[in-house]
This record gives structure tokens, C-alpha cells and sequence, in this order.
């Protein structure tokens, strides 16, 4: 989350979703909430009903969540920096600012290079644009007397890597120069207004398609719930995240969050809701190629050279919390490879795989549908289903030697060879097809030990309730034995190549008679211990850079400090914010960068929005939150010159894990697209980009146009529909866990789309009959849903409609319907890699769509309506 | 008996209600799953309405709670919660346990019964598929089920409560649009809960809860904005058997004018008798 992460330090959301209730207004956008997280959304009621927030929705389509908000604002898809621009403007020009806050806890008075150029000098690009390598060298972004270091993150020469989960990667602040008074031109705040001033209510009106009077009613909503007394949060999801600018428009909500100074408070902060049960969990013990467990970067094959020291000095910050990163390295190190691992052979660094290339998600779809690929483990995801542009990926899955599909029931990513739209339409050939598929069982949550880390970076852990029916295992039990198996094999091999695996610890204790490994051993694994006696460490705290400690993920260590004390299964919740069920990383903090609950001198701002205070008898910080802070550090403290991590922070930084102690409305390093976020046009639109006509799109983001993934051109007649996708209530993501229950099935049993009155009306769609969508990549059918909930917007003098499709459903299951994903593109931002699903063009039209082999051929036909 | 929900006791039992808040409903029909799964009921079938988002329809022998969906044409700028429209309504029916209970006055076989909660519950094991109860509930909760034709509606969690556990579909309401409790207890909340309604401009809130009619008040009672007729609640539900006085009445008057007429005929015509014999 490098949107959150590099503006405050930490890739997850900064609070909890009790603390919701805390709010005086709540911005919801991006996100339906009601429906996608309605366990979490009775506490979005409960600031509605209890504290008389405001709720605010701002979405294309009217949804459950816009029932339950005080007000609506319908918004073009892919308007959404424009119009979070526009509040920034309007904080900036209106004085609503808190400013106290700004100027002690944020780098609005940090002070620029001379030779940084800003998008509106530069007609939409940043200085440092690269035209020919398509990227930016982000040098000009430093602050002024930052020393310059190698940004690196992910494989550059092959255009991948992520951007960063945290801030600072590009080295140091250094004695970076500053203006309390805000004045100096080249200072954060004035090149923040004069970047942000052509981002007016006018605009807003002429290109999100919302009035300004309704910008205004938005404007005074949110922007009051801010300063000593009052605080606003914003709850944002994969509405914002699955756009080509996805990040930047996270960055623009941690802006005006910032400005508002409603971070680390109670009822403020920024919610990032995960769509599934353990996403957060996945991202932090790295599911992506390029970060190991705990946000520690994957070394590169040549960029961090052989030596363990290269690499720790160009990730290690001086200042800042992230002067601990060779503690948590090394005892990573430690954990991997146990006894093999000493300060002599440099702890086995070498023995870490290297990233070699892009091996992002879309990076090996494409290298598989290029046939580049041998194999493939799909475990807890249905990309046949799931994943944007499913002809290409399924056609790709038939190029693969084997694959190996784990899940609940037969979905459809294992069944493509014989049950798919391709076999349908005579494009796939089951009697050629030479993938291998292995189908695997997989146990349900009920049947296994584990944790789930949810949405705000708790930790619980649930107990296994019956056996795994006949074969089915836990995804613990399937690494821990195959991982058995590849060792038993390398052991008898003693070529060099096997020499990690053979070191590689792998010595969990198993239980009952299928033997699944003990879960609360690879938690005490992650927690850390000490390497001479296997004492459990207490925090992250207790970690050596020395090889005396071994730590699976820094950021969870704490969860497990005693052998008969697993914080994360703890269920004795006590407190508005659950102290006592389940455990929050990091050190068990709710609200995180909780030390700007505090006004500078450590008194609460108000007794109302108290949290976080220093206890001036105890000399202590105290209060009703774990304190994200180091516990003794007075607010007056100031560092001495020269003085290294933690410690060089003084007593009223909060923003810890940045090396100057404070949030960050610019982001000098670390992102892929700029330090500040622009306004650009999705990357299929109708629209030219209004603030700079020759830069529509963003620059840094990666189309991998190709003939099987192709794009609409610009303006595309043959589509002149507004493309976005949702999910129901009724159904989970790819449908594998939904679409195959009968009580959940029957709720929303067909696939259907969502058009407005008028444009049913103009071109003849009725309602309950079908309709055909199309877009350059596919073609569907659905239910016509005529409804008011979708209107169409004036936008630039033309009126846009916006067609809304669920993706759930699929060819398998007591459910059946076409991939709505068949019609999206395979794009990436350029920080997280991921596609936009919320923004495309297509065409839509009364009837059916053609059957069998005949669909090809009516969107082939649709194509070549260009001429 | 478990008081494990600290309800107080009235004549050795707690009467229990549900107090269902459409202006807390998001609609997301929890209730009507958690609903099927602990009582083992069937899916509805898998047929697209195409109205609103409301697929199970309403509810039946297989659907016993049910989430109404109710759409109004929003308008850009105000939410569902604005005082001045409440453009998309959520309510979740279920059956309403009336104090005069249509379907319990019908049944012949004494398959339904009182509990000692003040619920009304039909036991399977009793009912013989007549559907008198069908006809006589003022809902038209009770139905019969398509496979062997006996009669099935909301049991209000007779076990759970028995149990000291609430209904599962209060149990699993994320945002307490149902409530439940003491009946009194719920009754006071709900017109607390309406006055604050009304303070805050949704003037249209209100509370049903049909007390004068024949059903003599409900253990299910419902707070909406506008009309309830839209929630599916009829404005003044009857039990059938009200009918029945008049009925008494007109087939006492109606037999009575009988036999007076048998009477006179006789009276009148002795002669014609007695000739005819003649």
C-alpha cells in the first residue's frame, strides 16, 4: 500500500474500524462499504446514529451504502483526483486548514529543490521524466540538502517493482531546510497550492459531472469535521485502488487528511478496506515478488550487489524508525536458514533468491500466455473468474505444462479445459490442451488453525472446529509438506544449488492423523526468538542486528511473547478499541501514529478527541491506545546532532517511521508516478485530460498493449459507454465461495447490468430482457437492471452514461453467467501493478449475444465497425 | 430455563419480541441467510425478479425472514438518509407472532401453538397440510411448503430461545436493525427511537405496531418511513375469525327466518294438506 505507506510510514490502514464511531463526518469513496464490509459499516452507522456524523458517498451509482449516507454525489468514474483535488484546493484557498497540526506534524514547510519542475510547469509530467525508458528519475523530487541516493525497488530494467510500502527509500532527509511560516515559494505548502489551484468547483462541475453547489455541500461537510474538537475519516476500497492512478489517488485522500489534521486521531485516519479476510496478512508477510515479509525489500540479482552490507546500506534510513533494518534483515536471515547463518558467511544473504525480472502478477500471466511458463500453484484465487481480460488468461493457463488448482470446490480456473467460454466458442480444444491440472482439496477456515490479519492490521487467530473432510488439507499442511518432500529430495543431492533448501529450517511439529503442522509454531517463528535458548522475544524491539535473534516478519513480533501466550487468539476485548481480542500489529496500536493525538507539548487537543497524552508525573505516554511511540520520550525532547534512528526524531514527531517524524503531504521518494497526484484520464476514455490536454493518461502507467490485450482508442466511437465493474453483497469476489451455496446463490441468482432510464430509453433496452456488452476484448450478455440508482452525468457539455456490471459469475456452479472480466484490460499503475476495473469504454445493445462459435464472430464484426 | 439473555420473567417466562428498524436496515440480507442456515430450509429457487435487488420475494414456507427492498428515484445530493427522501428502503418482514393469531384460531389439528415466549409455532410434526392457516393469517406469512404441502413460517428461534439465545437473524444483524428483547421494554425503545426520528426531520417515520385491530397487537413490530402498505404491512390486519360474530349473527338470523318460514308453512296451509290427502 504504497499510497498509505510512503505518506505515513506504514503500508496498512492507520485505524480501527470502531473508532469509526468516533467521526464527525465520514467520506466514503471507492469503496460500498455497506456492502462489501457491512460487519464493519454498524460502526459507520453507529457515528450516524450516535454522534450525528455526516455521511458521505461519493460514487457513479447509488448502492446500499448510498442509502445509508446523508449525501450522494455521483461521480464520473475516473474523476477521483479532480475531485479530491479540488478539496484540497478548497482547504488551501479557504483557510480550513488546522494549521498547527500542519506545521508541526507534516513536511508542509520542507523546503524543495530549485531544479524540482511541478506537472503544471512541465504541461502534466513531473521533472525527470525519462520519454524513452517510459519512467521517472525521481532526483528533482528530493528535498532541498537531501543527499541523493539509488532509488531502487523491483527489477527497473524490465519496468517492474513496486512502489514502496514505506517512505524514505531513497535515503535520507538529511539537514533538509524548512519554513515555519509556509511562505517560501519553493516550500511544500505553496508548491502543494500552486499545483492543486487549477483544481476548481468550475472544474469539478465541468468534468466529475457533480454541480457545484453539491461540491460545495460536500466541501463544507467534511472540511468542517477537522481541528481541535472535530475529526473526519475517509473510508476508501479497490474503487479507488483498481484505477491506472490508483495510488496517487490514496495519496490525494492522505493530503487532505493531512491538512485537515485528522491522522492518528480518534475519528480520523484512513481506512483502507480489504476485500478479503487475510489481504492485509498476505501483503505483510509478502505474497509480492519483490518484498520479503515485513515490507524488507527482495534483494535484486546485481542492483544490491553480494554483500549483505551493500544492501543493508541502501535501505537503511540514519533517522527513523527504519535505522532498525539490518535488526530485522538479519534476524529474517536467521529465521530462514538457523544454524547456517552467521556473521562470517553474512548470514547467508547470498542464498536469498534474487528478483531477476518482472515477475508481477500481469508480468507472468503474459510471459504465460507467451508460453514462457511451465507451471503454476493457484491457491485461493479464481483468475479465470477474477482477473481482468479472462480470454487471455485462460488461453494462457492452456500453454502451461501443469497446474495446481487448491480450493473448496472445482472452480474455474481448473476447469477451463473443458468447461469455459474458449471450448464454448471452438478456441480452446480439450483433446489438445497438454496442460496437466492437478484439482487439490482445500480446507475451510472452520477445519484448521490459523489467523487472519483483517482489514486493520489485527491479528486473530481462529481454532479449528472439525476435521478437513476426506483429502482436503490447509494450505499449512500442502507448503509444510511439499516443502518436506523438495528438502528430502535436495538431501540427497549435494550440489550447490540445493545448499539453501538443505539449511533452510523447516522443523514444525505435526498433529493428528493427516500430520498438519502446528500454526502456532510458524507464529512463534514469526514472533522471534533468541537463538540460544529459544526464549520468545517480546517486540521487534528486542531484535539484533547480531545473529543472536531470529524474527519470520519484524512487524508482527509481539504477537506470540510467551509459549503459553498467543496474543492473537486472545478474546477478552476490553475498551472502545478491543484492547484484549486479538492483537494489532504493530505492538498491539488500534489507531497508529497515535503520538498526533497530542498537541506538540503532549497535552490531548481536546478532551473530546483525547487518545494518546504524556503523563508529566509518570514521564510516561499513556492513554486509551497503545502509544505508537517510544514510551519515555518527552514531548520537548530534541535530538542531538548526529544522533541515529529513533533517537534522532525529536518528542513531537509522530510520523516514526519516516526519517524526519512527520506525515508526509509530499512524498520526495518512494513512488513511481510523482510526489504529487495529478489528475489523468483513465486509460480508456472519451475525455481528454482538461488540466493538460497533451498528458490524457498517466505517463508512468504500463498499458502491455498487444494484440490480445488490446485498448479502445481515445474517444472510441464504436464504444462510447462508460465501463464499470462491482461486487454484491451476495456473492465473494470470483463466486468460487458463493455462486456454489444454494443460500447465497438464490440472492442473486443471474448476472445483470445496470442502465439508466434514459439511455434504456434511447437505445430500446428493457427491463428483465437481455443485452449485450462489448468492449474490444469481449462480449457478454446480462440482465437488463433499469434503474434510477444510475444517472447519466453532464460532463463537458456531452451527457455520459455509465453501465455497471457485477463480475461474480462464471461457467460453474448452481449460478451461471458470463465473465464480466472478459471485457477488461490488463494494465498496471505503476506502483502497485494492479488493473483498472473501474473505468473503461463498451458498447451495449438490446438482445442476447450470439451463441457457440457465432460470439467471436459478432465481436469481430463490432471491431471492424472502426472504418 | 436458561435466562441467558438477562430478559426479566413474566409468569415464569419472558414475552419476547422483535423490534425491526428499516431506517438501520443496509440491506444486506444476513438475516435471511443466518435465517435458512440454523433452521435448515431450503433456497427459494434461483430466478432473477428483476425487481430492485429482492430476489426471494417475500415471505414464505421457505423464507422466513425477508428483506423488502423499496425504491424511490434518488436524487444527486442527497443520501438514503437525508430527511427529504428516503430513496432506497430496506426492511426486513418476518412473521409478526400475533396476540390473536389468525393461523392458530384455524388450525384444526392443534398443530400450532403458544409458546411460553408469546411466540406462535407451528409443529411439523402435528400439521396435516389442511392450509387453513394459510388463508387465515392477515400477512400472509404462513405457506405451505411445495414438496409435502404442510404449513411452515418463522419459528422465532423457539430453540435458541429456549436456549437463552436471541433469533439468529438478530444474532447475525450487523447494524442492530433487529432488535431483540422484552416486549414492553422493546415498545418504550421503539417510541423513543421514533421521537428521535421525528427530531431529526424524518417526520415520515413510523412505528407498526397494530394494536387496535383484531390481532390485538403483534410480537414483531416495525419502525419505517412512509407508507407501510410499501413494506408489505397491511394498514389494518384482521384475524378472520372477527368475522365470525357477524357470521354467527347473519346464519342465526338466516336460519332463524328458516324455520320461521318452515313454521308458517306449515301453519298456513293445514287445509290445503288435508284436502290434498283428501
Amino acid at each position: 500500500m504504497p499510497g498509505l505507506g510512503t505518506s505515513f510510514g506504514r503500508g496498512g490502514a492507520t485505524t480501527a474500524q470502531q473508532d469509526l464511531i468516533n467521526a464527525d463526518a465520514i467520506l466514503i469513496m471507492g469503496s460500498n462499504m455497506a456492502e462489501n464490509h457491512p460487519v464493519g459499516f454498524q460502526w459507520v452507522m453507529e457515528a450516524r446514529e450516535k454522534n450525528q456524523a455526516k455521511i458521505i458517498h461519493v460514487d457513479p451509482r447509488f448502492t446500499r451504502t448510498s442509502a445509508m449516507a446523508d449525501i450522494w454525489v455521483p461521480l464520473r468514474a475516473g474523476a477521483d483526483v479532480l475531485f479530491l483535488g479540488a478539496l484540497i484546493n478548497y482547504v488551501l484557498t479557504e483557510g480550513k486548514d488546522f494549521r498547527e497540526y500542519v506545521v508541526a506534524y507534516t513536511n508542509a514547510s520542507t523546503i524543495l529543490r530549485e531544479d524540482f519542475r511541478d506537472t503544471e510547469d512541465l504541461g502534466g509530467f513531473f521533472s525527470g521524466w525519462d520519454p524513452e525508458k517510459k519512467k521517472y528519475h525521481p532526483k528533482t523530487w528530493l528535498y532541498q540538502g537531501s543527499p541523493e541516493k539509488e532509488a531502487g525497488s523491483g527489477h527497473e530494467e524490465h519496468g517492474g517493482g513496486h512502489g514502496k510500502d514505506r517512505g524514505g527509500e531513497a535515503g535520507d532527509p538529511g539537514e533538509h531546510e524548512s519554513d515555519p511560516t509556509l511562505q517560501h515559494p519553493r516550500c511544500v505548502y505553496q508548491v502543494l497550492k500552486k499545483h492543486f489551484s487549477r483544481y476548481t468547483p468550475e472544474m469539478v462541475e465541468q468534468h466529475c459531472g457533480v454541480p457545484k453547489d453539491l461540491f460545495f455541500k460536500v466541501a463544507e461537510a467534511y472540511c468542517s469535521a477537522s481541528g481541535p474538537e472535530k475529526t473526519g475519516a475517509v473510508c476508501y476500497a479497490v474503487g479507488w485502488t483498481q484505477h491506472s492512478n490508483g495510488v496517487q489517488i490514496i495519496r490525494a485522500a492522505s493530503i487532505l487528511q493531512l491538512l485537515l489534521g485528522n491522522m492518528g486521531r480518534p475519528g480520523g485516519g484512513i481506512l483502507a478496506l480489504r476485500g478479503h479476510a487475510s489481504i492485509q496478512g498476505s501483503t505483510d508477510v509478502a505474497t509480492l515478488y519483490d518484498i520479503l515479509p515485513g515490507y524488507l525489500p527482495t534483494p535484486m540479482f546485481n542492483k544490491d550487489a553480494d554483500s549483505l552490507k551493500d544492501y543493508i546500506n541502501k535501505h537503511r534510513c540514519h533517522t527513523g524508525w527504519w535505522a532498525n533494518f539490518d535488526k530485522y534483515i538479519i534476524s529474517f536471515l536467521k529465521a530462514y536458514y538457523g544454524e547456517a547463518a552467521n556473521k562470517e558467511n553474512d548470514f547467508r544473504f547470498n542464498w536469498l533468491p534474487r528478483v531477476t525480472g518482472d515477475h508481477s502478477e500481469f508480468g507472468f500471466w503474459l510471459d504465460m500466455a507467451d508460453g514462457k511458463l511451465e507451471g503454476l500453484f493457484i491457491m485461493g484465487q479464481n483468475p479465470a473468474v477474477g482477473a481482468p481480460n479472462g480470454r487471455l488468461e485462460r488461453k494462457a493457463l492452456a500453454k502451461l505444462k501443469w497446474l495446481v488448482v487448491r480450493d473448496m470446490v472445482e472452480v474455474e480456473s481448473a476447469s477451463f479445459w473443458y468447461n469455459s467460454p474458449e471450448v464454448e466458442r471452438g478456441e480452446l480444444d480439450p483433446d489438445t490442451i497438454a496442460t496437466e491440472v492437478f484439482l487439490m482439496p482445500a480446507a475451510g477456515s472452520a477445519e484448521k488453525n490459523g489467523t487472519f490479519v483483517n482489514t486493520q492490521r489485527l491479528l486473530q487467530f481462529h481454532n479449528k472446529g472439525p476435521e478437513p473432510i476426506g483429502d482436503s488439507r490447509s494450505e499449512t499442511w500442502f507448503m509444510y509438506h511439499l516443502g518436506r518432500r523438495l528438502k528430502a529430495k535436495a538431501a540427497k543431492d549435494p550440489s550447490p544449488r540445493n545448499a539453501p533448501l538443505n539449511a533452510l529450517t523447516w522443523d514444525y511439529s505435526t498433529e493428528g492423523a493427516i500430520a498438519e503442522p502446528s500454526a502456532e509454531e510458524v507464529m512463534m517463528e514469526i514472533n522471534g526468538w533468541t537463538v540460544a535458548d529459544h526464549k520468545l522475544v517480546g517486540g521487534y524491539r528486542d531484535l539484533k542486528a547480531n545473529g543472536s535473534t531470529a524474527s519470520g516478519a519484524w512487524i508482527y513480533s509481539g504477537c506470540f511473547p510467551d509459549k503459553n501466550k498467543n496474543k492473537a487468539n486472545m478474546r477478552e476485548p476490553h475498551g472502545l478499541y478491543g484492547h484484549g481480542w486479538g492483537y494489532a500489529w504493530p505492538s498491539d496500536r488500534r489507531i497508529i501514529y497515535n503520538r498526533a493525538s497530542a498537541r506538540p507539548d503532549g497535552k490531548p487537543w481536546s478532551e473530546r478527541k483525547k487518545l494518546v497524552w504524556w503523563d508529566e508525573n509518570k514521564k510516561e505516554w499513556t492513554g486509551l491506545d497503545t502509544p505508537d511511540f517510544t514510551k519515555d520520550k518527552a514531548p520537548d525532547y530534541k535530538p542531538e546532532p548526529g544522533a541515529e534512528g529513533d533517537a534522532a526524531l525529536g518528542g513531537d514527531k509522530p510520523f516514526i517511521m519516516h526519517p524526519d517524524g512527520v506525515g508526509w503531504i509530499y512524498v520526495s521518494s518512494g513512488l513511481k508516478d510523482g510526489p504529487l497526484p495529478t489528475h489523468y484520464e483513465p486509460l480508456e476514455s472519451m475525455f481528454s485530460n482538461p488540466l493538460y490536454p497533451n498528458c490524457d493518461i498517466n505517463p508512468a502507467a504500463l498499458k502491455h498493449e498487444r494484440p490480445d490485450n488490446p485498448y479502445a482508442s481515445f474517444n472510441d466511437p464504436r464504444f462510447p459507454y462508460v465501463l464499470t465493474t462491482y461486487r454484491l453483497t451476495e456473492h465473494h469476489t470470483a463466486g468460487g465461495m458463493s455462486r456454489t451455496l444454494s443460500h447465497l446463490a438464490e440472492l442473486q441468482p443471474e448476472l445483470f447490468c445496470e442502465v439508466s432510464p434514459v439511455l434504456a430509453a434511447e437505445l430500446g433496452l428493457h427491463h428483465g430482457e437481455y443485452a449485450t456488452i462489448t468492449t474490444v476484448r469481449g462480449i457478454v450478455e446480462a440482465r437488463v437492471m433499469v434503474t434510477d440508482r444510475i444517472k447519466p452525468l453532464q460532463v463537458a457539455g456531452r451527457t455520459v452514461h455509465q453501465i455497471a456490471l457485477p463480475y461474480h459469475y462464471g461457467t460453474n456452479g448452481l449460478v451461471k453467467g458470463d465473465v464480466v472480466n472478459d471485457l477488461l484490460v490488463i494494465s498496471e499503475e505503476p506502483n502497485v501493478r494492479i488493473m483498472e476495473t473501474k473505468a473503461l469504454l463498451c458498447d451495449i445493445r438490446p438482445g442476447r449475444r450470439a451463441q457457440g462459435k457465432r460470439a467471436l464472430a459478432e465481436l469481430k464484426s463490432k471491431l471492424e465497425q472502426a472504418a | 430455563m436458561s435466562m441467558g439473555n438477562g430478559l426479566p420473567e413474566v409468569n415464569g417466562h419472558r414475552t419476547t419480541a422483535f423490534l425491526t428498524d428499516s431506517t438501520l436496515c443496509i440491506g444486506c440480507k444476513a438475516c435471511e441467510v443466518a435465517c435458512k442456515e440454523w433452521n435448515g430450509i431450503d433456497a427459494d429457487g434461483l430466478e432473477w425478479s428483476g425487481h430492485s435487488y429482492d430476489n426471494t420475494g417475500a415471505v414464505g414456507a421457505s423464507t422466513w425472514r425477508h428483506v423488502k427492498f423499496v425504491e424511490h428515484e434518488p436524487i444527486a445530493g442527497l443520501g438514503g438518509n437525508a430527511a427529504d427522501l428516503n430513496s432506497w428502503a430496506f426492511s426486513s418482514d418476518v412473521c409478526k407472532h400475533c396476540e390473536v393469531a389468525g393461523c392458530l384460531e384455524a388450525c384444526p389439528t392443534g398443530a400450532i401453538v403458544r409458546t411460553e415466549f408469546g411466540g406462535v409455532y407451528v409443529q411439523p410434526d402435528v400439521c396435516n397440510g389442511c392450509a387453513y392457516c394459510v388463508v387465515a393469517c392477515p400477512f400472509g406469512v404462513v405457506q405451505k411448503n411445495k414438496d409435502d404441502g404442510r404449513a411452515f413460517k418463522c419459528t422465532f428461534c423457539y430453540d435458541r430461545q429456549k436456549d437463552g439465545l436471541k433469533p439468529a437473524c438478530a444474532k447475525a444483524c450487523p447494524t442492530e436493525s433487529i432488535q431483540f428483547g422484552e416486549i414492553e421494554s422493546l415498545r418504550l425503545d421503539a417510541q423513543e427511537r421514533l421521537r428521535e426520528l421525528h427530531s431529526r426531520g424524518m417526520t415520515d417515520a413510523q412505528l407498526y405496531d397494530p394494536k387496535e385491530t383484531s390481532v390485538g397487537g403483534i410480537h414483531a413490530f416495525f419502525i419505517v418511513r412512509g407508507d407501510p402498505k410499501q413494506y408489505n404491512l397491511p394498514p389494518k390486519p384482521e384475524v378472520p375469525t372477527v368475522y365470525l360474530r357477524d357470521g354467527w349473527k347473519a346464519s342465526a338470523i338466516g336460519s332463524g327466518l328458516l324455520v320461521a318460514g318452515a313454521l308458517l308453512a306449515f301453519l298456513s296451509s293445514p287445509g290445503k294438506g288435508r284436502s290434498g290427502r283428501r
